[in-house]
């Protein structure tokens, strides 16, 4: 991932083995929370989240319906400024950073209602997401010479090789807007990937989608780690595709993390069924 | 029927240089007329007013269509540009030549409506809609009035003696230049970036778009278009007064955009020139006085028209690309039967 930016100064990120990252405990992780925080007027969202992720992990949020799993999403690219704690992605703190400083330092995500850019053709939505990595100046936008094309051409390239990693790439001319669903939910992930991100955030990404729709996805995250080795963070209510392909899990109620680990670990957690189905009667 | 040079070329590209043409093929026409005597003196009046016309849609369209925004304080640069070109010509008249002079004092003009493009641009990047809308309305007014009682702009009976330098070909260069400018900036990196903003600013700014910085940009340089038909406007009537440059002037503008299509260039062209003639058309039936009651019934009836099913179906129907592709089906079909 030569191509990301940096920003000047590198945190040194603490030693920490906080249950996620499982697959790879040993390198240094790429995304980091500490005590992360974030309080709505009197009601606290998110409280005390500290986790880590691998580097080349794949790993889900999940907890309950307003367990605050969106609100954490968007405290870790900046929609939120976080009360307390701090996030470091790939060592760098994200503080006061805005949503585009933080997509540069190798953060990109997709959204649980699908936002695309639906006025504007499919392979324009992925050179969009390919923005910062396409260097031109306005005065060679403006004329349109000064090596424009050569720019034009490399971004075309590289958007229609993502679209073709997703066989979307007969698609391109499409209106984005008047793609089938599934489609633009895929659509959706290849813009997150253009951006050449160290670590993608998926919100619901298998929301309304049929299960053989469900083991493509799955199939497509686990392609999308091995082959750009990034880390894929997810949220998810379907526990088929939570518990098939995620290394470690982490759940949240009430803005607390109450248990991480292993899938294996985290079914047979007493606090996660309590927290999903309920307490037993009579204790 | 895949022409050998037009087969490979993108769609908008092809678009651009359609409307390019028309602009060349009427500016043909019209240096004919003026050169075989056929066109009368309140036809020629009119033709410089048509270009800064088209330079103030095509510049507001930037705002409006590509970026999202509703901006009605367009006259306002218009006057900044009309005001400081101005004075850099007086002032410039007997040191430089005309030739060095006409477009220094244009990109003058147009720099200084830039700087206050950023200047109206910085505060009012934190608002969107109505409130940009009347914010920038605001502006405009303020500035009239700092013009009026201004010392140096020639307070309420205007500046006077600048150089009647403008003329048609002027015009139509100022024209097309910004036509050029502004359909390459669309069809860039940048004008994706813009569109990006106005479809979803939150998507737009996940991928690591600085929003900031692009809706500023759109400001200035729809800000610097406005200023550079300012100081055409300036040097086309030599007097300058701030009472032109008021709301109505704006929403004048406005009109022209929504009539010729947000978002689209080449409609901002030909409704520029179109609302540009109509009063005058309406003249000699003493409508004059109802013209900005005409503007609100075309809004409307644009705004009626341009969301509704039916008309859009019609307008498919009867248009000349069906129609054309059509008859080339007949007469394939024709021959295949013989």
């Amino acid at each position: 991932m030569a191509l990301r930016h940096k920003a000047s100064r590198k945190m040194v990120s603490l030693p920490t083995r906080a249950i996620i990252p499982e697959g790879d405990v040993d390198k240094r992780p790429i995304l980091e929370t500490h005590h992360l925080g974030i309080d709505f007027g009197g009601l606290t969202a998110v409280d005390d989240l500290t986790l880590a992720v691998g580097p080349t992990e794949i790993c889900g949020l999940i907890g309950p319906n307003g367990a605050g799993k969106t609100t954490v999403f968007n405290l870790l690219t900046s929609v939120y400024q976080p009360t307390r704690g701090t996030i470091l992605i790939d060592g760098y703190d994200t503080k006061g950073k805005t949503s585009a400083q933080v997509n540069k330092l190798g953060i990109a995500r997709t959204f649980q209602n699908i936002r695309l850019f639906s006025n504007m053709s499919v392979i324009d939505n992925v050179k969009i997401g390919l923005h910062n990595n396409v260097r031109t100046n306005i005065l060679s936008s403006f004329t349109h010479s000064f090596g424009y094309s050569n720019v034009e051409k490399v971004a075309e390239q590289r958007a229609r090789e993502l679209l073709s990693f997703f066989g979307m790439d007969n698609l391109r001319n499409t209106q984005a807007g008047a793609l089938p669903y599934g489609a633009q939910r895929r659509l959706e992930i290849v813009r997150a990937l253009a951006t050449n991100p160290g670590i993608l955030l998926l919100d619901e990404p298998a929301a309304g989608m049929n299960p053989s729709e469900t083991v493509e996805l799955m199939e497509n995250i686990r392609r999308i780690r091995d082959t750009f080795q990034i880390a894929v963070m997810l949220i998810e209510h379907d526990m088929n595709l939570v518990m098939g392909i995620c290394e470690g899990i982490c759940v949240l109620n009430y803005g607390k993390i109450i248990a991480k680990g292993t899938p294996d670990e985290i079914k047979a957690n007493p606090k996660v069924i309590e927290a999903y189905l309920g307490k037993k009667a009579g204790n | 029927m895949k022409n050998k040079f037009l087969g490979d070329m993108k769609k908008t590209t092809k678009n651009n240089i359609f409307t390019l043409a028309i602009c060349f093929i009427a500016f043909c026409v019209v240096t004919t007329m003026i050169m075989t005597g056929s066109a009368s003196r309140h036809m020629k009046s009119l033709l410089v007013p048509i270009c800064i016309n088209i330079i103030l849609t095509v510049s507001l369209n930037l705002v409006i269509g590509f970026l999202g925004e509703l901006s009605l304080g367009h006259a306002g640069f218009m006057s900044v540009g009309a005001y400081t070109g101005c004075l850099f010509s007086i002032y410039f008249e007997e040191i430089l030549p005309i030739i060095v002079r006409l477009p220094l004092a244009i990109l003058f003009g147009g720099l200084c409506a830039a700087v206050f493009g950023i200047i109206v641009g910085v505060p009012v990047l934190r608002l969107k809609g109505d409130y940009l809308a009347i914010v920038t309305l605001a502006f405009g007014e303020i500035l009239r009035s700092v013009m009026i009682n201004l010392e140096f702009t020639g307070g309420a009976s205007g500046l006077k003696g600048t150089p009647q330098d403008s003329s048609f070909n002027l015009g139509f260069i100022c024209v097309v230049i910004t036509l050029i400018l502004i359909m390459n900036l669309v069809d860039s990196k940048h004008g994706r970036a813009i569109m990006a903003l106005r479809d979803n600013s939150i998507a737009a700014s996940a991928v690591g778009i600085n929003t900031n910085k692009y809706k500023l940009m759109v400001f200035t340089i729809s800000a610097f278009f406005a200023g550079v038909a300012g100081v055409i406007y300036g040097h086309n009537y030599s007097i300058v007064t701030a009472g032109t440059f008021d709301y109505n002037k704006s929403i004048e503008i406005l009109v022209m955009v929504v009539l010729g299509g947000i978002g689209n260039i080449r409609g901002s062209v030909i409704s520029a020139t179109f609302i540009t003639i109509l009063p005058e058309m309406l003249r000699g039936y003493a409508l004059d006085d109802y013209r900005m009651l005409i503007y609100a019934v075309v809004l409307i009836v644009m705004m009626l028209l341009g969301t509704s099913e039916k008309f859009m179906f019609l307008r498919y129907k009867f248009s000349p690309k069906r129609l054309w592709s059509k008859t080339k089906n007949e007469v394939k079909l024709r021959k295949e039967n013989i």
